[in-house]
């Protein structure tokens, strides 16, 4: 199984390579991972996208659509693509620490 | 009298109509179902009219005909479901109280979804294959068409049978070869997906067939425009492609009623309990087939492995005992890969497709994840099985719950 070091902690990684372990997520971890995912810097409105996915899956269990995040995360689809380019659900909930959203089966 | 009231007749709908007619007392039960026309399509087959190999009135039956005798079938559009007075409002005005309520509305593509694409081109240089209306007039247009460039687009996941854009492509490279046009005609998948398809043994697998038959893919393509005049369909990140024909598998979405009743998520589909199939939130109402948000594929061969697992929680709900049937996301998928061959997948929420053999080990006839005749010829004969024997409820030699013998991880 892969794995993530983030200081002196080692975290497993799902076949997804997501995190293994939703309570193992800190924002240290969200930063290393949006630097995997060629996003240096993660600003407010980064945030706000992957707050938002975080309240949406404790509360439902799974990470929100795209087309959901632009209805209810307050950020246009245009800008969720500038924000995480190519596939902003999918990288979005690695950087929240969730697994893959279920959506696309 | 007690009533199950059952929205919607089509796949899912009317094998639960057939199933519960069977099983509960006619003197103490009224069962109705309520869709909105008289037809039931076989819409597998809806892939196959865009290439001459069925015509659509091969496809069409009448839809009482697949329903019971003794139930009740009302046609008319659905308005709004109240939970709360466990009533229904028809789009008549009519009013119908229930007991228990199955909602087996479905999904329906919708292309005004996508900014750019129904305009008064669609239908001229770009198609749907999802629809009667749709399927036909791109068979008319590919008849005559001398070549070109053929996109083959999926605006948004999920879809109803997430193979068929790769079907489709399949069949297209047979069907230009064999018209001695194949390279005139360039095939392109763009897909918001990161590969041909959604897990990863299976998407690899797919993926080397479309190589093979020189079917070129763009993944990651989220769709914001089409651009009719330019003939290019053009991402959120601006990434453009050019098309001279496009095939296009709109944004699916879960009927409107569930809008209008508030039941549903963002794509109008019901949140409903994955295991149990019960509407997450609502009293005695249960969900099956497209009209759910499962993360399992939205086919018929789904519904029906539902249909048995929510027949018996049904059955347990009424006895006021909780469900103890689980459905596990089972999916038995034949794969039309052109020159009457197919591949034929088999999988669940936990398990991806995978190669072997089904369903006996070692044995078949079905070949899991590769190519053979025998996958082709189940896939046609599938249709008979389809009217026959699925429709009404008659158990098949597959079980609901997913094995995994023959299967090779």
């Amino acid at each position: 199984m892969e794995t993530l070091t983030i200081g002196t902690k080692t975290l497993a990684l799902d076949a997804d390579g997501n995190l293994a372990n939703v309570n193992d997520w800190t924002e240290d971890v969200a930063r290393e991972l949006a630097v995997q995912e060629g996003i240096p810097t993660l600003t407010p409105q980064h945030w706000t996208v992957i707050n938002f996915m975080r309240q949406v899956f404790t509360k439902e269990g799974d990470a929100p659509s795209i087309r959901r995040l632009t209805k209810e995360s307050g950020v246009d689809t245009k800008t969720l693509y500038q924000l995480f380019p190519k596939g902003p659900a999918k990288k979005a909930a690695r950087i929240a620490g969730l697994p893959k959203p279920k959506g696309c089966i | 009298m007690r009533h199950m009231l059952i929205l919607g007749g089509g796949t899912a709908g009317t094998i639960m109509a057939n199933k519960l007619a069977s099983a509960l007392d006619e003197s103490e039960w009224q069962i109705t179902v309520v869709d909105a026309t008289e037809r039931h399509y076989y819409q597998p087959g809806f892939l196959f009219v865009p290439f001459g190999i069925y015509r659509m009135h091969d496809l069409v039956k009448p839809r009482r005909q697949y329903l019971p005798s003794g139930i009740k079938v009302i046609i008319s559009g659905i308005d709004v479901i109240d939970p709360e007075k466990k009533s229904v409002t028809l789009a008549n005005k009519a009013v119908l109280k229930y007991d228990y309520l199955i909602i087996a509305t479905g999904a329906e593509i919708h292309p005004e979804q996508t900014e750019g694409l129904k305009d008064e081109e669609w239908g001229r240089s770009k198609f749907d294959f999802y629809t009667p209306q749709g399927a036909d007039r791109l068979a008319q247009f590919l008849k005559t068409w001398q070549g070109g460039k053929l996109v083959l687009n999926v605006a948004e996941m999920p879809i109803k049978c997430p193979v068929a854009p790769l079907e489709f492509l399949f069949l297209a490279d047979a069907y230009f070869t064999k018209r001695g046009m194949r390279d005139k005609v360039e095939l392109q998948l763009v897909t918001p997906l990161s590969g041909a398809f959604t897990k990863p043994t299976s998407s690899r697998v797919l993926g080397e067939f479309l190589e093979r038959k020189g079917i070129s893919v763009v993944p990651d393509f989220g769709l914001a425009r089409v651009d009719s005049q330019e003939k290019k369909i053009v991402a959120w990140d601006e990434t453009e492609v050019n098309y001279d024909v496009l095939v296009s598998i709109p944004t699916n979405m879960g009927d409107a009623c569930i809008e209008r009743s508030k039941l549903g998520n963002e794509l109008n589909f019901v949140p409903t309990n994955k295991e149990t199939l019960l509407a997450d939130g609502l009293k005695d109402v249960f969900v099956i087939g497209d009209a759910t948000n499962l993360p399992s594929s939205k086919a018929g061969s789904v519904a029906h492995f539902q249909s048995e697992v929510l027949f018996q929680n049904i059955l347990e709900h009424i006895d006021g005992r909780p469900p103890i049937a689980h459905f596990d996301g089972h999916a038995n998928c034949f794969i039309e890969s052109g020159f009457d061959k197919g591949l034929l997948i088999d999988f669940n929420y936990n398990t991806e497709p995978l190669p072997g053999e089904f369903p006996l080990p070692g044995v078949g006839p079905f070949t899991l994840l590769g190519e053979s005749r025998i996958n082709h010829y189940g896939k046609l004969m599938f249709r008979w099985v389809y009217w026959n024997l699925l429709l009404r409820g008659m158990e098949l030699p597959i079980e609901s719950e997913m094995s995994m013998a023959g299967k090779r991880v």
